[in-house]
């Protein structure tokens, strides 16, 4: 009956939505903060290299630090001023990583000053995948991987099939549905570029059904082209998690353990393939992103498009945040990381800024009761764990354990089943916790 | 039939006993040919040993421990548990030195409490220290400085460590046996196994300079150099904004270098109890300091 077969997975969880208050309203842009801090490592693999010294001037565009190895991504300045100092800072994670912190000067200019032209028509592919290195684009759904890794096939794989993550499960978030109303050109244009990149022959881009207005924009936009398709995804979280679009989208499942490439499979997010496209051409680095900034404790919500390295302190100040006891999350409540300073920066790997304030903070402080064994857990992971069993393990400090019987790594903390638990079991930071152990043995 | 053959009761006797008689044979004869010595100095000495198998000697426990003794490997005085009145009785027995091992203890390098170091945000997710420095390194103010939430006192076998009323681990020297646990947990790394004889501490980890550092923390080493400038040449260097002292040059080391230190983040050990210097402002306070 396919006729009838809605586009999605097994187990999941529908949380209310919340993105009314920022979906309709066009991405504007941000000034300047005074200072900004660039943490060299805002990606996964090896942090990027300073190429700049203390009280070194530099221009809007211009690269601060270069690629440290194959698994890793240069960063430009986001804005024209000095570099104040090179230092180290507390990221989101906990860890301390290096960082570039940079005056803005007063009259820093919006224009890119700094662009290294290419001939895009002749590169081949190993050409194209240096330049979208150089251009220091990572994965900007979240995981901030770089993205010339990503498009590069293993030795031995075939892939042939590039998958568009165009969904936003996270609730409050709405800057890939603004991005794909507003640079639907940029979009396509990257999605050509990547497909060289990749030497893939098709490419489907899939956005939940609550965007519907962005799955028709599309289909217009691409009526001409047969190879790539925008295709409704049913609404439910995790859809946007790579392995459960790839599910609903082509009916594949990848391996226990293994990547999308595994069967013929690269995802890119949306938010990535058209700074893509909108950026490679130009011959412009990364330096700036669109973040949604929401929730209660904000008073003029909506989505901004940031210069990277801009302290979340400074974005509350220009969009009016209420007083009071709030909770400052970067990106969406399910997976985003609650942040206890105001100075931690924007990376590359932000998509929002969510601000709850006293009745949901309240909310969230309930009592925590003991595991009734409901198996409600059980029926929300989309990955199929047993989340009852792994926080057991994890109260009894049973780290390896967890990791050899009970599957912990393949647990992508999508938070459902902390969501779905009646005795508000904090599972997925005892699984945090628990994956941070585990590492810190192992090395 | 009945006349000639014999009970079944007496075959099943007979073939028991004819059983029970040739296996005990066997293990007569195992007993003697695999039978292995082993030195009776050994039980006598685990009679005598703490049998807490911590493993602070370097051992797995403390029958390991027994073996190494009577091999002559290691001095009864490194079984930091024992009393001195138990590691002589040991010595007496096997007619060796007691050795002399200088007691060492889990020290903090933290006095931060929530009378003097300001809390950022208020956490309310899973009281322990490493799940709270997965988010955002935790709540306090300082990044370096104690989280309070009792990991330590948890890993604790011996019961050596409480937190007292502002929420920093208290180690009790008599109790602490100098086995790693407390060092391992500590998500910030402030634990150290430390010999008694180091009196001179800087109980801090802050790379902070100056009021940036203060701002956090009152008892925050700010890097203002005084000890380093009190003391001997070459026993404290100010090094990323924290002084660190040479333990090499410990002899050289007294309660002088502390006398100007402006926060008291550096500080006398005399007992396991610290003094601070005269300079060092007096904090009266006990209450909790609010969210900044």
């Amino acid at each position: 009956m396919k006729l009838f077969r809605r586009h999605s997975f097994s187990h999941g969880v529908h949380p209310p939505a919340h993105k009314d208050g920022t979906a309709q309203i066009p991405v504007r842009r941000l000034p300047f903060p005074p200072r900004l801090i660039l943490p060299l490592g805002q990606h996964i693999g090896a942090p990027a290299k300073s190429l700049v010294k203390k009280g070194e001037e530099v221009v809007r565009g211009q690269p601060l630090a270069a690629a440290d190895g194959a698994v890793s991504v240069p960063l430009h300045a986001p804005a024209t001023g000095r570099v104040r100092n090179l230092e180290s800072v507390l990221t989101s994670r906990g860890s301390w990583e290096p960082a570039i912190i940079l005056d803005v000067y007063e009259a820093s200019t919006q224009e890119v000053l700094w662009r290294e032209s290419r001939d895009l028509e002749n590169l081949n592919p190993e050409a194209l995948l240096q330049a979208i290195q150089d251009m220091g684009l990572v994965g900007l759904g979240g995981a901030a991987f770089p993205s010339h890794i990503k498009l590069r096939i293993p030795e031995g794989k075939e892939v042939d099939t590039l998958v568009i993550n165009g969904c936003e499960c996270e609730p409050y978030l709405t800057c890939d549905h603004r991005i794909m109303l507003e640079y639907p050109d940029d979009l396509i244009r990257g999605i050509h570029l990547a497909m060289r990149a990749s030497g893939t022959s098709k490419a489907v881009i899939g956005i939940e059904d609550n965007k519907m207005d962005a799955v028709r924009l599309l289909q217009e936009k691409l009526a001409g082209t047969d190879n790539i398709r925008a295709q409704a995804v049913e609404t439910k979280y995790p859809q946007g998690s790579e392995k459960m679009l790839i599910k609903s989208l082509l009916g594949r499942e990848v391996p226990a353990g293994g990547i999308p490439a595994d069967i013929g499979v690269v995802v890119n997010n949306v938010g990535t393939l058209a700074a893509l496209g909108r950026l490679l051409p130009r011959g412009e680095g990364l330096i700036e992103r669109v973040i949604t900034v929401t929730g209660p404790g904000i008073k003029r919500q909506g989505n901004y498009l940031v210069p990277l390295g801009t302290p979340i302190g400074f974005i509350l100040e220009q969009a009016g945040y209420s007083g009071g006891p709030n909770e400052f999350i970067l990106g969406g409540p399910m997976m985003g990381p609650a942040v206890s300073s105001l100075d931690t920066p924007i990376t590359k790997g932000t998509s929002g800024l969510l601000v709850l304030n006293e009745p949901q903070v309240r909310e969230e402080s309930r009592p925590r009761w003991a595991c009734i064994k409901c198996g409600h857990c059980v029926t929300a992971c989309p990955m199929h764990l047993n989340p009852a069993w792994l926080g057991q393990l994890a109260a009894a400090g049973e780290y390896a354990q967890m990791a050899e019987a009970a599957n912990l790594n393949h647990c992508f903390e999508c938070g459902c089943c902390s969501y779905v638990c009646p005795s508000n079991i904090p599972l997925v930071q005892y699984f945090r916790m628990a994956k941070a152990i585990n590492r810190e043995k192992a090395a | 039939m009945a006349e000639i053959g014999l009970s079944p009761f007496l075959i099943a006797v007979a073939f028991m006993s004819f059983l029970g008689l040739m296996l005990s044979g066997i293990l007569a004869l195992a007993n003697r040919k695999l039978w292995v010595y082993e030195d009776p100095r050994i039980d006598e000495i685990e009679e005598l040993l703490p049998s807490t198998n911590c493993g602070a000697c370097g051992t797995a426990g403390c029958r390991p421990f027994a073996e190494a003794l009577i091999k002559g490997e290691l001095k009864p005085a490194q079984c930091t548990v024992s009393s001195r009145d138990a590691t002589q009785e040991i010595a007496d027995y096997l007619g060796v030195d007691a050795g002399d091992v200088v007691k060492r203890v889990a020290r903090l390098a933290c006095a931060g409490g929530a009378h003097v170091a300001r809390n950022q945000a208020h956490y309310d997710g899973l009281a322990s220290c490493r799940a709270a420095a997965v988010i955002s390194g935790g709540p306090k103010g300082c990044a370096w400085g104690c989280i309070g939430l009792s990991d330590c006192a948890e890993v604790c076998d011996q019961a050596a460590i409480h937190m007292n009323p502002v929420g920093l681990p208290v180690v009790d020297p008599e109790k602490c046996t100098a086995c790693n646990d407390c060092v391992e947990i500590c998500p910030k790394g402030l634990f150290s196994l430390q010999p008694v004889t180091h009196q001179l501490w800087v109980a801090c980890k802050n790379l902070l300079h100056g009021d940036e550092a203060e701002a956090d923390c009152e008892v925050t080493c700010t890097a203002c150099g005084k000890c380093a400038a009190d003391a001997p040449d070459g026993l404290i260097e100010i090094h990323q904004n924290l002084a660190i002292i040479d333990y090499q040059n410990n002899h050289l080391a007294s309660p002088a270098a502390i006398e100007r230190c402006p926060t008291g983040a550096i500080v006398w050990i005399e007992q396991e109890q610290a003094t601070k210097g005269k300079a060092a402002k007096r904090v009266l306070r006990q209450q909790p300091l609010p969210i900044r």
